[in-house]
């Protein structure tokens, strides 16, 4: 479904330029759920983003569905079969648009017909009635713009869904929730899932294989089962693991 | 935990705001004490924890309304005060680390200066011992090279140091009490671990009382000693932190339920069933306006 | 938001009154949501009690231009030599001119031009600004550098020269004060345009709109100019008062309504000579000015309330 090789991505030019992706590749096969972890500034974002189309510096191979990526804009076909969620559902809306002008507008840019049957469709969809249609982002809760923004996602009916840390912005109670609606959405879409998250945990849920990033580069690629058994090999993810179970007291702490 | 009086004690709080459809109350009567331990206040988002820790500071803006049964540091009231008294508590006796050092730290004075500057403002000292001090504070956060720190602007430190600069500014004047409003939610994992050590050996050092307001339950429940537990602006349950996950409060259980874990897998995450009667109990008055905020992810009859 | 006494999200409730319709946080029609939000805003500009009062100075003021021929007691320009000069009185409640007509009369009159100068300025400066503003900011490179540095030229002019310069070129009416404004005016809202720009250009919503496939045109004109254009009608309210100030400095120079017309700067320069014995001949239009800028600074305060994206929504 979505293949990458030797990944380059950067920011800036010559003097000062920012390499924030060295060397990135792996494999997504259709209907896999694939993860990318690290740490802020790792670049797990910017792959998503660079493969998106929405940072124009990069070199290597992009492959979707076996049709290369050029640099520069992508074309119709492409918004069809990929589509992105972001982090923050804050500024993923715009502020002055309704949720019907939101969707109404996907819908036209896709080209699709019977746009009002499908604004109801997609509503249903991600959970959320009828009387979310006509509401401004300011009257939505996090978690309810987080499923307008999935919604706006799906209304392409795409294959690939990049999904860029979608829950880190939520409470925890919130985040099962659409955790929850992404992993059914999958089922009955028969969707591919890249996902990037800072918690292992979240990536563990729901992804089958990730890659470990660190400073720009891959250091690992493996399965979500031989995480949790402890195979890692690269110590980085060791150190994620731990880092991620919690903090531990400070050891021969005297009494208060 | 609380052997002696306690340092500070809370009865009633109540935060509000007036809005068009009436009054909002973000808190509505929360009572606690605080003794040389540290406290963990847990909650979603709107829950009203933050709102907690500013009142107490009495940082609430106008036209929000700060209410209170009582609020007493050390036996002595601190309701109400002039906003003069009230500033030498905040900061001299009171201190508050907030979630993103990025905009607490102001961005055109060097850290050393704010350090300085913070210190001198509770403590009459001369410059040369306030700048001991700072130095003395930056050692004590574990900044290997606090000479060059002094010199640095806030764009030029990382998030972690950052934090651990603002820590070090909040104990310079020597506090009984820390607030800390989520001070690691914008850290990543790594770097949080060392800022937690170092607020945990600080305050223990120090025997001072420790207010930790977050939402990552985990977390709370592994660094803090008492718990109390948030919900629609009330204080629904209060445990020991190594008790947590024996928590009997439906709303903690539920939380702790949504939360995926990466050594017991399960294909679909429990999702939070909100109960009105979480709101109110009987035992405290009803309220006369909606607890929660739009932000606050309530319970819909259409889902979310 | 959540309104405490009914509960506005179960979809089964049906608002009470139509405060509450127009409150709802679950509209169910796209009228519904449209005319909530204007009542949103307001009663939020409501609330600014002296953004009110600027709101009310101008509703009169453009009641008066309307009805000026019927409420006007005498014709602004029915000269009485023999009344020339006159103070306050029954007779002329604001007294009269070197040529003895009616300052009251003329003042009602002049709000007419007064409102056409500053209406046309205020429509074509903000709009030529929010063009080459978004388009530079949004384009960025070479373009934006081009734009930019045209209106550098025209910011590095005090702008009462350059319009000074361009009525001399065009000959001094009304008309070519008007377009001399307006073609000095735009720098500003240029700048504020682009700036906006800059900080939205690079929003998540701007990226999935792009992910849809939305062309450059489609982003710029549905999704950047909306939220450009509060900030500059904010702006324009607020500058209303410096247009005003300028077209009276134009008409005072004699290089804007050219006499008989009752322009209000031209009124204050005829009454200079007389400053000192005739006070009100000056004073009176001067008056009225000050009393119109002040109104549209009062709106325009009101006016960032409502339309501050970033204000407070609740």
């Amino acid at each position: 479904m979505l293949s990458v090789s030797d990944l380059n991505v950067w920011f800036g030019q010559i003097p000062d330029r920012v390499d924030a992706v060295r060397g990135a590749g792996f494999q997504v096969a259709p209907g896999e759920s694939f993860g990318l972890v690290g740490e802020s500034g790792s670049g797990k974002s910017t792959v998503l983003r660079a493969i998106a189309g929405l940072i124009p510096t990069w070199s290597g191979s992009i492959r979707v569905d076996g049709a290369d990526l050029r640099e520069g804009r992508r074309d119709r076909a492409f918004f069809k079969t990929v589509q992105m969620v972001f982090q923050d559902p804050y500024a993923s809306l715009h502020p002055r648009h309704s949720v019907d002008a939101v969707l109404a507008e996907t819908l036209r840019l896709q080209g699709m017909d019977r746009i009002d049957q499908r604004i109801v469709r997609l509503l249903d969809d991600v959970g959320l009635g009828q009387s979310f249609r006509f509401r401004y982002p300011h009257q939505l809760s996090g978690g309810q713009r987080q499923r307008v923004a999935i919604a706006r996602a799906l209304a392409a009916e795409p294959r690939l869904l990049l999904l860029d840390e979608p829950t880190s912005a939520l409470d925890v109670s919130v985040q099962a929730e659409i955790l929850n609606l992404l992993a059914d959405l999958r089922a009955e879409h028969k969707l591919t899932y890249l996902m990037v998250s800072h918690d292992l945990s979240v990536i563990g849920h729901m992804c089958d294989r990730l890659a470990v990033m660190q400073q720009g580069r891959i250091v690992e690629i493996l399965p979500v089962a031989d995480l949790r058994a402890g195979r890692s090999t690269a110590p980085y993810t060791a150190q994620l693991m731990a880092a991620s179970e919690g903090y531990r007291a400070l050891e021969a702490a005297p009494a208060p | 935990m609380t052997q002696d009086a306690p340092l500070l004690s809370v009865r009633d709080l109540r935060v509000s705001f007036p809005t068009r459809q009436g009054s909002f109350q973000a808190v509505r009567g929360v009572s606690f004490d605080l003794g040389r331990e540290r406290l963990g206040v847990v909650g979603e988002s709107g829950s009203g924890k933050s709102m907690t820790g500013r009142a107490i500071l009495g940082l609430i803006r106008p036209p929000g309304r700060i209410e209170a049964a009582s609020m007493t540091l050390e036996g002595r009231s601190i309701l109400d005060l002039p906003e003069r008294q009230m500033r030498k508590i905040r900061g001299g006796r009171i201190s508050m680390v907030m979630q993103d050092p990025k905009f607490s730290l102001n961005p055109v004075m060097t850290v050393g200066r704010q350090i300085i500057e913070a210190y001198r403002l509770h403590a009459a000292a001369p410059r040369d011992q306030a700048r001991r001090k700072a130095l003395e504070m930056l050692e004590a956060v574990q900044i290997r090279d606090p000479e060059r720190v002094m010199d640095a602007y806030p764009h030029e430190v990382s998030g972690g140091m950052g934090q651990r600069i603002m820590i070090a500014m909040m104990l310079a004047p020597g506090p009984q009490i820390l607030i800390a409003d989520e001070p690691t939610s914008a850290l990543d994992v790594s770097v949080r671990t060392e800022v937690l050590h170092i607020m945990d050996r600080l305050v223990r050092d120090r025997g001072m009382g420790l207010i930790f307001i977050s939402h990552d339950l985990n977390l709370v429940a592994q660094f803090c000693d008492r718990v109390l537990i948030m919900y629609a602006g009330r204080i629904v349950e209060t445990l020991p932190a190594r008790d947590l996950h024996q928590a009997r409060h439906p709303y903690t259980r539920g939380l702790l339920n949504s939360l995926p874990r990466l050594d017991a897998p399960v294909s679909r995450l429990p999702v939070l069933a909100r109960q009105d009667s979480w709101r109110d109990d009987d035992t405290l008055s009803p309220s006369d306006g909606d607890p929660l905020s739009p932000r606050a992810d309530t319970a819909l009859p259409g889902g979310l | 938001m959540t309104a405490a006494p009914t509960s506005p999200d179960s979809p089964q409730t049906r608002p009470r009154t139509r405060r509450d319709w127009l409150l709802s946080d679950a509209p169910q029609t796209r009228r519904q949501a449209r005319l909530g939000a204007i009542y949103q805003g307001w009663l939020t500009f409501r609330a600014n009690k002296l953004a009110m009062l600027g709101l009310v100075i101008l509703v009169l003021l453009i009641g008066m231009a309307i009805l000026a021929p019927w409420i006007a007691p005498q014709s602004p320009y029915a000269q009485n030599l023999a009344d020339r000069l006159q103070p306050p009185s029954a007779a002329h409640w604001l007294g009269t001119d070197a040529l003895g007509r009616d300052i009251l009369s003329r003042l009602i009159h002049g709000s007419r031009i007064t409102l056409f100068i500053v209406g046309t300025v205020a429509l074509i400066a903000p709009i030529i600004g929010l063009f080459i503003g978004t388009v530079a900011g949004f384009a960025g490179g070479w373009v934006d550098q081009v734009l930019m540095r045209i209106t550098d030229i025209f910011l590095a002019f005090p702008k009462l020269i350059l319009a000074l310069a361009f009525v001399a070129a065009l000959g001094p009416s009304i008309g070519n004060a008007v377009l001399a404004l307006a073609l000095t005016a735009w720098p500003p809202y240029a700048r504020l345009a682009r700036a906006e720009t800059l900080t939205i250009r690079n929003a998540d919503f701007i990226a999935a709109a792009r992910l849809q496939g939305a062309g450059r045109l489609r982003l710029l004109i549905g999704h950047i100019w909306p939220l450009c254009v509060s900030s500059l009608i904010v702006r324009v309210a607020l500058d209303m008062a410096g247009i005003i100030l300028s077209a009276a400095g134009l008409g005072f120079l004699g290089l804007g309504a050219q006499p008989p017309l009752p322009e209000w700067g031209a009124m204050i320069s005829d009454g200079r000579a007389y400053i000192l014995d005739f006070w009100w001949v000056a004073a009176m239009p001067g008056l009225a000015i000050f009393t119109v800028s002040m109104a549209f600074n009062l709106l325009g305060d009101g006016l960032r309330d409502v339309l501050d994206p970033k204000g407070d929504k609740s």
